[in-house]
């Protein structure tokens, strides 16, 4: 028991203060883009040329970046000749509503909460059960680490759980896989009402890189209603917790 | 090995593909058992289409000896006589062919799907299935073990914790597991077609998620056989750059393993510290370029991100402080006679089934094998910068946790050498179109072993064929051994100590 406690003391504290203080990120981190349509000429269209998964275009009512479909690659940035993109820090960037991804908008960073009844059952212990839909493993890894003593997700009421019978709604991370729909929509049926649904990453949002693919049902949209969305490949823990706290009210109005 | 039966090629040095021997099918057959037989190990074996209705089933062998790689190709229509029996290496390769493309191994002990799609070939089907059939996922015939108070324990395709997909048979008697059968293919999202036709724009990205904790694994091998097949020659310094983030994304997935074992038998001072440790080692890829998976860090011809002195500077001291953390929390481990005593003799892999599987990467390192791409075909600053082996003996999960403990030993001293000689010059080389009709192999160790990939250019110098050999590929049917004659509890601790990929073998 000795050697524990040294350890324990040699190793610190290592929860991290977020909410309360405001996440370090990395120098490099590229986080929510910022769309500038009035630097954007509108003819070019090398920015929707060289976005791998269509995030990007250029139409008659100007620039738009989605950011469901965003795999936060920067191919965008670099290319464009003027500016008109350019990815900033924001860590805030989960939504309530698939049209408020849609940039330039309102609508992301500022999720709105659960209703007041949604609240009342869920906000001070909400239970998910989550399901990778052929995930890469970069989502799950990225959920799973919300668990460490790093972000220690139990401090706030929040806890992934084994079975969707304990589950209060379901995490969703990949694209949805055709081998995978049928187990995503039974783990779906097997949580008690009212539940919620999830939508971790590009792929679970618009199918990321497999959108289109025959093998993939271009993510979790027209399978499952989706109170949640957080973007990213894969979104950064911080990213993922914000989003969770803001749905529970515990973050923001 | 004879000249005129194979081709000798190497790790990403390309070859023409109308320099392939076409042997008979026959002689295809006696060549790649003899070899393995031999020494050489199946690094690959995959068929191409090649006219309406004909198939060439093409073998990368693999030979650490000589660190040469042979290539032999053969024509096949729908079947041919099955290599498993007498090289059980072959074994989800020929199962994969069928799949893919319709082609029976005659003899096959064990012939099923891996990935459970239609085949690519119309009007073929291994299994004589209709175009309209439903194909449902682990819909097949499991392996049977009949007698008294023998019984079945099914698990997932959802398992308990935040894991991919897949569904485990336990065929027991008691506690006691006699097989375990695993069946995959959740995860299949048609990486390997996706990329026919390529590179576009996708292409990229298509690596970085075959397996999304190996995304620097993948995408150097991807680059590796891209710039082989151009002749780019890449700077040093991305070379450097790249051996660095690939051996953070070992140390990364190493720490976490380590953690989870220690959790997984009841330990949770390393569990939780290594839980820590490890996202410290994330943010050290997301230092070097933004993405705590190193995702946009390698593209072809070199890297995107330079690391200028200071930051050189905060990424020693960094890796020498998580090390040191890493150091106290490991060490707990072997201190614990409970946790020793519990690794100890547990889902043991004998030597002989590692060799006879293929097993590569930790997994068979563990077994006292020594295989490792980094010094039997070693690529990029590898060639010019040893690595040692980490060895095992016991083949148990003891050997598989401290064969990961030496290699965090090592990659900490390799990337610290690294970062004090790293190159000077451009971190990356103009890259342009593809040559017409080659071939070429790359090689990469990724933290769970060998990752190959074998791209193969059309007339038009687009890929006419992208095979992709994520470790995990040869490495399941290994887990399944390891739980021979154990106790079904010790799974999760067994699984754990393989940490294979899914999605990596789904693709």
């Amino acid at each position: 028991m000795l050697k524990e406690l040294v350890a324990r003391c040699k190793l610190g504290y290592g929860t991290i203060p977020f909410p309360a203080k405001e996440p370090i990120l990395p120098d490099r981190y590229r986080g929510c883009p910022v769309v500038d349509t009035a630097r954007c000429p509108g003819q070019c269209r090398v920015c929707a040329e060289v976005c791998p998964t269509s995030a990007v275009k250029v139409s008659a009512d100007g620039l738009h970046l989605d950011l469901g479909r965003c795999l936060f690659c920067g191919e965008c940035e670099t290319a464009c000749p003027v500016n008109a993109i350019r990815f900033s820090r924001e860590y805030r960037m989960a939504a309530r509503r698939r049209q408020d991804m849609v940039l330039p908008g309102t609508g992301t960073g500022t999720a709105r909460s659960l209703d007041a009844r949604m609240k009342r059952l869920l906000g001070r212990a909400l239970r998910l059960r989550q399901v990778s839909a052929g995930g890469c493993n970069a989502c799950e890894a990225d959920t799973n680490v919300l668990t460490t003593v790093v972000f220690d997700l139990g401090r706030f009421g929040i806890q992934f759980v084994a079975s969707p019978r304990h589950a209060d709604g379901i995490l969703v991370t990949g694209p949805v896989t055709e081998n995978m729909k049928p187990a995503l929509i039974k783990t779906y049926e097997a949580v008690p009402a009212p539940k919620i649904v999830i939508a971790v990453g590009a792929c679970a949002i618009a199918g990321g890189p497999y959108a289109g693919h025959k093998e993939v049902h271009d993510g979790v949209e027209g399978i499952l209603p989706v109170d949640l969305y957080i973007p990213g490949c894969p979104p950064h823990p911080i990213v993922i917790l914000d989003g969770l706290l803001r749905l529970l009210g515990r973050i923001g109005k | 090995m004879e000249s005129k039966r194979f081709l000798r090629a190497y790790n990403s040095c390309p070859v023409g593909l109308r320099d392939i021997p076409l042997v008979s099918t026959a002689e295809f057959r006696e060549t790649v058992v003899r070899s393995v037989a031999d020494g050489a190990r199946l690094a690959a074996l995959f068929g191409r289409p090649h006219g309406p209705n004909t198939l060439r089933l093409l073998a990368v062998l693999a030979r650490s000896r000589e660190g040469a790689l042979f290539i032999v190709e053969t024509e096949v229509s729908d079947c041919y006589p099955s290599l498993t029996v007498d090289c059980p290496q072959a074994h989800w390769f020929e199962r994969e062919m069928a799949e893919q493309w319709g082609v029976r191994p005659l003899g096959h002990p064990w012939l099923k799907p891996i990935r459970f799609h239609y085949s690519y070939r119309p009007g073929y089907d291994a299994w004589a299935r209709s175009a309209t059939e439903a194909i449902q996922p682990s819909v097949t015939d499991f392996f049977q073990v009949a007698g008294e108070e023998v019984h079945d324990v099914a698990v997932g395709p959802v398992h308990a914790g935040i894991i991919e997909p897949g569904h485990f048979r336990f065929q027991c008697h008691g506690e006691n597991v006699y097989h375990l059968e695993i069946s995959l293919g959740y995860q299949h999202r048609g990486v390997e077609r996706a990329m026919l036709g390529g590179p576009t724009s996708r292409s990229a990205h298509y690596m970085e998620t075959l397996a999304g904790d190996t995304s620097v694994g993948h995408m150097t091998a991807y680059c590796q056989a891209i710039e082989a097949l151009q002749g780019c020659i890449v700077p040093a310094r991305a070379y450097a750059l790249r051996a660095v983030a690939l051996e953070i994304e070992r140390l990364a997935n190493h720490t976490g393993d380590l953690g989870a074992l220690a959790g997984d038998v009841g330990y949770l001072p390393t569990a939780a510290h290594c839980g820590r440790l490890r996202g410290d080692f994330l943010n050290l890829t997301a230092l070097l370029c933004g993405n705590r998976f190193g995702r946009g860090l390698v593209r072809p011809g070199g890297v995107v991100f330079d690391l200028d002195a200071d930051q050189a500077k905060l990424l020693l001291e960094k890796i020498g402080r998580i090390y040191n953390n890493v150091t106290t929390a490991v060490d707990l481990l072997w201190k614990t006679p409970s946790v020793v005593g519990r690794f100890e003799k547990t889902g043991r892999v004998l030597r002989q089934t590692c060799e006879d599987l293929g097993l590569v990467g930790p997994a068979a390192r563990a077994c006292g094998l020594e295989r490792d791409v980094r010094y039997e075909f070693p690529s990029g600053i590898y060639a010019l910068s040893h690595i040692p082996i980490a060895l095992g003996e016991t083949g148990d999960v003891f050997a598989r946790a401290y064969v990961r403990w030496l290699e965090i030993q090592r990659s900490v001293a390799f990337i610290q050498k690294q970062m004090e000689m790293l190159p000077g010059g451009p971190i990356r080389a103009a890259t342009g179109e593809l040559p017409p009709e080659r071939l070429v192999v790359s090689l990469t160790e990724g933290w769970r072993g060998e990752i190959c990939h074998v791209a193969v250019t059309d007339v038009e110098g687009r890929f006419a064929h992208y095979k992709v050999v994520d470790p995990s590929f040869h490495n399941w049917m290994g887990l399944a051994m390891a739980l021979r004659d154990q106790q079904i509890s010790d799974f999760p601790l067994c699984n754990k100590s393989f940490n294979l990929s899914y999605c990596g073998h789904d693709l």
